[in-house]
């Protein structure tokens, strides 16, 4: 079974991920079992889907956290997608759902991010990390989530910029 | 100046051991060259035609002298005994080997240095005014601003992979020193009816490909807002900034395809349900930014008493009274003055300085001016807080220094990027252009005549060297593998920003000397007295310029 990342310890990766369709999302046949659709399947199916506790949604670095927006809290697994590593966009997307739309699940970075964005990234909320390349040594990557230890401004992990903490 | 604490200078060698195990990841092959190559470049890191180059920040253009001592141990150690003063007051190494990268910024690290987002698709270093602090008509001071910026800015963990690089600059003054209308954001410091201190927030202007004066997308936040707008401006950049052609990228071509209202908007929008958190700033953490940035210790001095000293030392000293004039500036406080060094002597690349002259900088620093100097985006060095009753000393060992060059302002004080000899992405040569120009205008006397006239060289289109914002600007191009030069007319960074428009068609590299001559003899046979040249270009527009440069040329 793949593995990922989640929560700094190396864990069996449970869940599907359902590409996105080529026909219409509506009627697209979401899989038994755990299953991260595109955000797309999500909106046009949530009706009955939204019963089920085993569908995540994940959201492409084009696509808005705005558009899931009040289901976030509702759902289990939200993932942000990386087409490319220099695609910076599902940064801001991961920082939506945490700080705006209170999403506390599992919110995992999927696709082609590289081991040395895992700071940045799980400074911007995301806890769980799917390589693309199942090549990546897990162990040594997730040094990297050390690789800062203190940090100038507020993230979804530390609400308190450190000009606050400095002088209190 | 900013003084690091603990919290910094964990941060920074944390940084350093991060960078280092990425260096070895990449010499080892375990990172791609594709992965690596986004990292190295938030480090200062570029490959360029002959040897890697590496930028180092200058923040807001403060140096103290230990840092100069440091930056001359490091071109001698680790490069070829000089570096470079940027167009955005940064210092590059042009021969620095990748391996010993790590070693340099450990180096750096020591002395509160970095080359942190000094390039890449990231927020770069801030910049402001050089005379920050010691301007007669500055409103308010901008470096603790600068500093505030510079810390939220840095290892921003949402904004390290923007569509595109991203910079700030802060102008404080009345006099824009700090070209905000051509930045990402810009930021002026302004004072509400009540006192309260604000920015006027500009966005969108920008150089290279496309150049655009920035718009103004509010006229007063109160400062305590600052973190949150920044942010706000930032997050619709990162998330709506095309991505599909590097080229479009810019937050300028965002603002325009948006128009400034939408792109407001849309920024007002996001900051309203970002703004009063605790990134909000209290007026304790303005009080203790400020801190960093007191007065030096000045001494009460006589203004008459100086004024009449500098009188008898330039009666029968026409070469000091020139420096005087020309590279030496009021001070806010009586009986002081900020000099500028000139990087910019003939047959030296613009902006180039070596080992030697930066520890000579050091001493001067030290023993004239409370241990501190600053690099200019004008690319020279100044020093801010030099007594009237020492410039006739301070001149005499600049001048033995090599830069006492009476040129600041002038034709000769040229801005130019490294261009071919050094720059990968130079289409053309633009050092032997700039020294073309600087033998062919070597009368001083003449130059001095000429009075202000900012000529900018660029060897691609990308701008480093500023050119559409120069009274005259020269861009390198590429013809089927020759170089030309293309001559812009009527540009300005300053509070009258304006982009230059296109003289005609390029020059070979040999004719540059004789076109710039011949502009410059179409100004002085139109001048009035008063004018400098891009007051008369703006009074009789290109017209005279174009039908003389290529009557000629035919």
């Amino acid at each position: 079974m793949p593995k990922l990342v989640k929560d700094g310890a190396i864990i069996d990766d449970q869940w599907a991920l359902l590409a996105k369709p080529d026909t219409d999302a509506d009627t697209v046949e979401v899989p038994t079992g755990a299953v991260i659709i595109p955000l797309s399947v999500w909106l046009a199916q949530k009706q009955h889907l939204s019963e089920r506790t085993d569908v995540g949604v994940w959201i492409d670095s084009d696509e808005s956290a705005n558009d899931l927006a009040e289901d976030a809290k509702t759902l289990p697994l939200i993932a942000v997608n990386f087409p490319a590593f220099m695609d910076g966009r599902s940064f801001s997307n991961a920082r939506l759902l945490r700080e705006r739309f209170g999403f506390t699940g599992e919110l995992r970075a999927v696709g082609g991010f590289i081991r040395d964005q895992l700071c940045y990234l799980s400074r911007c909320g995301v806890n769980a990390f799917r390589f693309d390349d199942d090549s990546v040594n897990l162990e040594e990557a997730k040094k990297s989530l050390e690789d800062f230890t203190e940090f100038y401004q507020a993230g979804s992990d530390q609400p308190t910029p450190l000009f606050r903490r400095r002088t209190a | 100046m900013y003084i690091y604490d603990k919290y910094d200078h964990e941060i920074l060698s944390q940084r350093v051991a991060q960078f280092r195990d990425q260096t070895q990841r990449y010499l080892t092959g375990e990172l791609s060259e594709a992965e690596f190559l986004p990292l190295r470049l938030q480090n200062g890191l570029y490959v360029q035609r002959l040897a890697p180059m590496l930028r180092i920040n200058v923040p807001y253009g403060m140096l103290n002298s230990e840092q100069l001592r440091r930056l001359a141990r490091i071109a001698r150690d680790y490069d070829k005994g000089y570096c470079h003063v940027s167009t955005r007051q940064n210092i590059q190494y042009n021969w620095p080997n990748l391996e010993e990268v790590p070693d340099i910024l450990a180096e750096l690290a020591e002395v509160e240095m970095h080359g942190t987002q000094s390039s890449g698709n990231c927020i770069r270093n801030i910049t402001s005014d050089q005379f920050a602090g010691t301007a007669p008509d500055e409103l308010v001071d901008p470096r603790p601003y600068c500093e505030i910026i510079r810390q939220w800015s840095s290892f921003h963990p949402e904004f390290a992979f923007l569509p595109r690089k991203f910079k700030i600059a802060i102008s404080g003054s009345q006099m824009d020193r700090a070209a905000i209308q051509v930045h990402d954001i810009g930021l002026q410091l302004v004072t509400a009816d009540n006192g309260d201190i604000g920015f006027k927030i500009l966005v969108g202007g920008g150089l290279g490909r496309t150049p655009v004066i920035g718009s103004v997308i509010r006229e007063f936040l109160p400062r305590i807002e600052i973190l949150n707008y920044l942010e706000a401006i930032l997050r619709v950049y990162n998330l709506h900034g095309r991505r599909d052609n590097k080229y479009k990228a810019r937050i300028k071509i965002l603002v325009r395809a948006m128009g400034p209202e939408a792109f407001a908007e849309a920024v007002e929008k996001e900051w309203t349900q970002i703004k009063e958190s605790p990134s909000t700033l209290r007026e304790e953490d303005f009080d203790n930014a400020k801190a960093f940035f007191t007065e030096p210790a000045y001494e009460a001095l006589d203004e008459t008493q100086a004024a009449t000293l500098l009188d008898q030392q330039t009666a029968d000293n026409v070469a000091f009274s020139k420096w005087l004039q020309r590279n030496v500036r009021d001070h806010k406080k009586p009986g002081y003055a900020a000099v500028t060094l000139s990087l910019k002597p003939t047959g030296i690349a613009p902006g180039d300085v070596t080992d030697s002259q930066l520890e000579k900088v050091a001493d001067l620093a030290d023993q004239f001016s409370f241990g501190e100097a600053r690099t200019t985006h004008e690319q020279n060095m100044v020093l801010a807080d030099v007594k009237k009753s020492d410039l006739f000393a301070l001149w005499q060992a600049a001048r033995e220094a090599g830069f006492a060059t009476p040129n600041i302002g002038t034709l000769t004080d040229l801005i130019c990027c490294p261009g071919g000899d050094f720059c990968s992405l130079a289409n053309a040569k633009s050092i032997p252009i700039a020294e073309a120009i600087q033998r062919q205008f070597n009368d001083l006397d003449y130059v001095y005549d000429l009075g202000d006239l900012d000529l900018n060289i660029s060897g691609c289109m990308n701008a480093c060297g500023h050119h559409h914002v120069g009274h005259i600007g020269i861009l390198g191009v590429d013809k089927k593998g020759q170089e030309f030069y293309q001559v812009m007319l009527g540009g300005s960074a300053s509070n009258d920003a304006s982009l230059a428009k296109v003289l005609g068609p390029a020059f070979g590299a040999e004719d540059m000397p004789q076109v710039v001559q011949t502009i410059v003899n179409v100004f002085l046979e139109n001048r009035t007295q008063e004018e400098i040249f891009i007051d008369t270009y703006n009074r009789i527009g290109i017209a005279p310029f174009k039908e003389r440069v290529y009557a000629k040329a035919s």
